[in-house]
C-alpha cells in the first residue's frame, strides 16, 4: 500500500496551448484516446482490407470499384491479382493483430483508467508515455507507407515467415522495400508498447493511493498491469529480430538466410543463417501477444461485468491469479505454432503439454465468469450484452485450443482455416467485444456524454450474430483440408467448398457494415449524446468516482483514500446496493474477500 | 431481450455442433497406415471439445435466462460451492482431460516422426522451390547424386543441380514432376528446399510437414490404397503459393515398376 502523501502534488503542469493539449500532450487520458483513435482507424482499414479479400476468395475475378485507384498493378481494373491479395493480407493481420487489438484494450484504455483507478494523477513518466504513442503512431504511418512506394507491401503474411522475408525483392513484390517497412514499422511499434510497459508497471506498484493495497485493485487494473509485465518481455524480443530483418535487407548480413538457396537460378548471395531461429524469435513474442489482446479484455469484461451484476465475481484472487497463469505459461507454449515447422520432434511434445495445461486458468476464468451470473441481478445494455458475447466467443475459440495443442491433429489442421477460425475468434472476435464492452461503458467517463443504447444493441445483435456466421465455418473449412493464405482455390479438393466462401463473405459484408453503426454511434454521441453524469452505471472504483470527464489532475486536487475492496455490490447503503472505494461509509457484506 | 439472447446463444451452438455431428466437412478418406491414430485422436478430442462448448455456452444462455432483470425484491446470491468447487472442478476434469489428450497423442505423433523407417523403406527425394514440386528416385545404384545448387538451371530441366557428367551418382537418377509410389510400402521421403519456406500436405496420407531452407528433414509414411492424390503447398511462399501443387500417383507394384522404366527412359 503506498501513502498518497508522498506523491509530488502534480507531475506536470496543466497544458497551456492547443499543441501541448490536444497533440504532444503528456496527460494520460489525452493519450489513451489518441491511442483509441489510432486504434479506431486502423480497425476500419484493416476491415476494409478483409472485406476486399473475402470479395475476392469468393469472387475471384470480380473487379472491385475503384481498387485499381490503390494499385494499378496489384489490381488491374479492379481485379485482384494473387500477390496483391497476400500484400492485402498482410496488412489486414499486421494491423489487426498489433495497432487493434493491442493498441485499443491495452494502450487506449489502460492509459486512459489505469492511472484513474489506482487514485493517481497521471503516469510517472508523462514524456516517455507521449513518445509511447507517437513511436506507435509514426509505426502505423510507416506500414501504411507501403502501400504507396516500390512495388507495395510485403506479401509475407503477419508472420513474415523466414527466409521469405530477408532475401529481398527476388522473392517477390513487396519483398524487398516492403518488407524493410514492415519490420520498421513493427520495431517502431515495440519501442512504443515498450515504454507504455515501463509505465504502466511503476503506475500500478507505486502510484496507487492510501488504501489501495494490491487486491483492492480493479480486475481491469490487474489485466493491464499482467499485460505490462507480458509486455516488457515479448516485445524486446520482437523488435532486435526485426532490426535483424532489416539487416539482412540493407547489411549483407545472413541472421535469416541459410547457405545455397537458389531463387530464379542464380545462388543467393547469404550463407549461414537459420530460418527457423526467426520463427523461435517471433513465436516467443507471439503467443504472449494473443494473451496481450486478449488478458485485457478479460479484466474488462469482468469490471463490467461485475458493475452490470451488481455482485462480485466468485473470486477476485483466483481470476487475477489464473491471468498471471496465463502470462507465465504463454512463454512456454510459443513451440505449438512450429510442431511440423522441422524442429525437433520431442520439442512438439515438450511444447504441446504447457499447451494444454494453458486451458486450465482459461477455464478456471470461464466457470468463474459466467457461475458468478448465479443469483446476480444482470442489467441488460450494449456493455453487459458484449461482455457476455466475449464469454461465448472466448469459449467458442478457446476449445479449437484443444486440437491445436496435439501435435498429432495439428498435421491434419496445421495452416488451415481451422487454425484462422481459432485466433479469429479467440484473440480477435473475443477482444474487440471486449474493446466494444469497454467503449460502451467507459464512454461516458471518456468523452463526457452518453452512447445511444439502441444502436448500441443493433450493433451487439448483427456482431454477435455476423461473428459466429463468418468465423465457425473456417473451422468446418479447415477439417476438409481448406489450406490458408491461398488467393484463389485451384485445387481440385477445394473447389467444393467455395459455396461456404460465398456464404462467409456474404456474412463478412454485413458484420462489417454493421461496425459503421457503431462509428456513427460513436461520433454521434461524442457532440450530441446526452450529458453523462459522474456515475452512470452506479459503479464502484475510482474512475466514477471523479468528475466527468475528469480533470486534468484526475480528483481535481483532491487525494483519494480507499476504504473498500473494488466491487462491493449487492449491499444496502446510503447510494443503493454499492459503495464506491473511496466511500468510508462501512458496510457489512458476506462477498467481502479478505 | 435477456431472454431472446439466451435461446440466441443456445441456437448457435446447436447449429454449430449439427455439421461437426453429421460429418458435412470432413477430411477425405485415409490412405496412410499411421492415420487411423490420428483420426482416432481428433474425434476424442472433439467428443471431449464439443461437450465443453455445448456445456458451457448452454450454462451460459441458462444464467442469463434466470438472473437478468430480476424483481425488486431478488436477493443477491453466490453459487453454492463457491470458486473452490469450480477451480477443483477445473483442475480435475478439464485437468484429466487435456492431460489424457496430450499422453494418448503422443502415440500418434510417435508414429510419424519418433520412429525412424525401416531399413527397406523407398527413398525418395522431394525438392520445393517456387512454385513447384520435383521428385527423385535414386535409380538403379541406389544412390542420390550430390546436389550443386550452383547448377540449377530450370531452362535446361537442371532442377535440382546434378552433375552427371563428374558424378556417376547423379547419372542414373530419375527426376520427376509427379509423385508417385507404389502401394503398401513404406517411403522414406527426404525433403529439401530449394529457396524459400514451402511445405508438404496431402490431406489422404495424413501427413504435412514444413521444408526448411538450410536443413533437409525427413518423414516417412505407407500408403494403402491405389489412386491419385493431390499435393499441396501449406507455407506462404510467394506470389504463386495458392497454384504450387504435384499429384501423388499411388500404384500397384507392377505399375509402379513401369511407371519408373518409362520415366528412366525418358531422362
Amino acid at each position: 500500500m503506498h501513502d498518497m502523501s508522498a506523491h509530488a502534488a502534480q507531475h506536470h503542469a496543466p497544458p497551456t496551448s492547443f499543441i501541448r493539449k490536444h497533440v504532444f500532450s503528456l496527460d494520460h487520458k489525452v493519450i489513451g484516446k489518441q491511442y483509441y483513435a489510432l486504434a479506431l482507424v486502423a480497425a476500419f482499414i484493416g476491415m476494409g482490407l478483409s472485406w476486399l479479400m473475402r470479395i475476392h476468395l469468393a469472387w475471384n475475378n470480380a473487379a472491385i470499384p475503384g481498387l485499381q485507384l490503390l494499385s494499378q498493378t496489384g489490381a488491374p481494373g479492379g481485379v485482384m491479382t494473387p500477390e496483391y491479395y497476400l500484400q492485402l493480407m498482410t496488412m489486414h493481420g499486421t494491423i489487426m493483430v498489433f495497432f487493434v487489438l493491442t493498441t485499443a484494450p491495452f494502450a487506449a484504455f489502460g492509459n486512459f483508467f489505469l492511472p484513474i483507478q489506482v487514485g493517481a494523477e497521471d503516469m510517472p513518466f508523462p514524456h516517455f508515455n507521449m513518445m509511447s504513442f507517437w513511436v506507435t503512431c509514426a509505426g502505423f504511418v510507416v506500414l501504411m507507407s507501403s502501400f504507396f512506394v516500390g512495388d507495395g507491401p510485403t506479401l509475407g503474411g503477419w508472420t513474415q515467415y523466414a527466409p521469405l522475408n530477408a532475401v529481398g525483392s527476388i522473392a517477390g513484390p513487396g519483398q524487398g522495400l516492403g518488407v524493410v517497412l514492415w519490420a520498421a514499422s513493427i520495431a517502431l511499434f515495440c519501442v512504443g508498447q515498450l515504454l507504455g510497459s515501463l509505465n504502466f508497471i511503476p503506475t500500478t506498484l507505486d502510484l496507487r493511493v492510501k488504501g489501495m493495497s494490491l487486491m483492492r485493485l480493479p480486475l481491469s487494473a490487474w489485466a493491464w498491469f499482467i499485460t505490462s509485465c507480458m509486455g516488457l518481455t515479448a516485445f524486446a524480443v520482437l523488435m532486435p529480430a526485426c532490426i535483424l530483418v532489416i539487416l539482412d535487407h540493407v547489411a549483407g548480413t545472413s541472421f535469416f538466410v541459410a547457405s545455397n538457396l537458389v531463387m530464379n537460378d542464380q545462388l543467393i548471395p547469404h550463407s549461414g543463417g537459420s530460418t527457423l531461429l526467426w520463427q523461435h524469435l517471433f513465436w516467443f513474442f507471439g503467443h504472449p501477444e494473443v494473451y496481450i489482446a486478449i488478458v485485457p479484455g478479460i479484466g474488462i469484461v469482468s469490471h463490467i461485468l461485475i458493475a452490470n451484476m451488481r455482485k462480485p465475481m466468485l473470486s477476485h484472487r483466483t481470476l487475477i491469479y489464473s491471468m498471471g497463469a496465463l502470462a507465465v505459461l504463454s512463454y512456454m507454449v510459443y513451440g505449438h505454432h512450429m510442431f511440423v515447422s522441422g524442429m525437433n520432434p520431442f520439442s512438439s511434445l515438450a511444447f504441446s503439454f504447457p499447451t494444454l495445461v494453458i486451458t486450465i486458468p482459461s477455464t478456471i476464468i470461464v466457470l468463474i465468469a459466467t457461475f458468478s451470473l448465479y443469483g446476480s441481478k444482470l442489467r441488460i445494455n450494449s456493455a453487459s450484452l458484449f461482455s457476455l458475447g466475449f464469454i461465448s466467443m472466448f469459449v467458442s475459440g478457446g476449445v479449437s485450443g484443444f486440437f491445436l495443442a496435439q501435435p498429432s491433429i495439428d498435421i491434419m489442421l496445421h495452416a488451415t482455416y481451422f487454425v484462422v477460425g481459432h485466433f479469429h475468434l479467440v484473440m480477435g472476435v473475443a477482444a474487440m467485444f471486449g474493446i466494444f464492452a469497454g467503449t460502451y461503458f467507459w464512454f461516458p467517463k471518456m468523452a463526457g456524454r452518453m452512447m445511444n443504447e439502441t444502436l448500441g444493441k443493433i450493433h451487439f445483435w448483427l456482431s454477435f450474430v455476423g461473428a459466429y456466421c463468418i468465423f465457425m465455418p473456417f473451422h468446418y473449412l479447415g477439417m476438409a483440408g481448406n489450406v490458408r493464405r491461398y488467393s484463389t482455390f485451384v485445387d481440385d479438393f477445394l473447389q467444393p467448398l467455395l459455396p461456404v466462401h460465398r456464404f462467409i463473405t456474404v456474412a463478412a459484408l454485413i458484420t462489417g457494415a454493421a461496425q459503421l453503426i457503431f462509428l456513427y454511434n460513436l461520433i454521434h454521441s461524442r457532440f450530441w449524446g446526452k450529458p453523462a453524469p459522474d456515475n452512470p452505471w452506479e459503479a464502484t472504483s475510482l474512475e466514477w468516482s471523479t468528475a466527468t470527464p475528469p480533470p486534468f489532475d484526475n480528483f481535481g486536487g483532491k487525494h483519494p483514500v480507499v476504504y473498500h475492496d473494488p466491487y462491493q455490490y449487492g449491499v444496502q447503503s446510503s447510494v443503493g446496493d454499492y459503495v464506491m472505494q473511496t466511500s468510508p461509509e462501512q458496510v457489512k457484506t458476506e462477498n467481502d474477500e479478505k | 431481450m435477456a431472454k431472446f439472447f439466451a435461446v440466441t446463444i443456445i441456437v448457435i451452438a446447436i447449429l454449430s455442433a449439427i455439421p461437426i455431428l453429421r460429418h458435412t466437412w470432413v477430411a477425405p478418406e485415409d490412405i496412410s497406415t499411421h492415420g487411423a491414430l490420428i483420426d482416432e485422436q481428433m474425434s476424442e478430442t472433439m467428443a471431449e471439445a464439443g461437450i465443453s462448448f455445448l456445456a458451457a455456452q448452454f450454462v451460459l444462455a441458462f444464467f442469463i435466462w434466470k438472473f437478468s432483470n430480476p424483481g425488486p425484491n431478488a436477493k443477491i446470491k453466490n453459487f453454492p460451492g463457491g470458486a473452490k468447487g469450480l477451480v477443483t472442478a477445473a483442475l480435475l476434469v478439464v485437468g484429466i482431460e487435456v492431460m489424457a489428450l496430450g499422453i494418448f497423442g503422443v502415440k500418434a505423433w510417435a508414429n510419424v516422426y519418433l520412429t525412424p523407417p525401416s531399413a527397406n523403406a523407398m527413398p525418395i527425394q522431394v525438392q520445393a522451390g517456387q512454385f513447384a514440386f520435383y521428385f527423385r528416385y535414386p535409380g538403379p545404384d541406389g544412390t542420390f547424386g550430390a546436389l550443386h545448387p550452383e547448377l540449377i538451371n530450370e531452362g535446361s530441366q537442371n532442377y535440382f543441380g546434378l552433375d552427371p557428367e563428374h558424378d556417376p551418382a547423379s547419372r542414373d537418377d530419375i527426376v520427376t514432376a509427379e509423385m508417385a509410389i507404389p502401394v503398401n510400402k513404406e517411403i522414406h521421403l527426404l525433403m529439401h528446399a530449394k529457396d524459400v519456406g514451402h511445405s508438404f500436405f496431402v490431406r489422404e496420407l495424413r501427413v504435412q510437414q514444413d521444408f526448411v531452407p538450410g536443413l533437409d528433414v525427413s518423414l516417412h509414411f505407407t500408403a494403402t490404397k491405389v489412386g491419385k492424390y493431390e499435393i499441396v503447398c501449406t507455407q506462404l511462399c510467394g506470389l504463386g503459393h495458392y497454384n504450387m501443387k504435384a499429384y501423388l500417383n499411388v500404384l500397384s507394384q507392377q505399375d509402379f515398376d513401369d511407371w519408373l522404366k518409362k520415366e528412366q527412359a525418358m531422362q
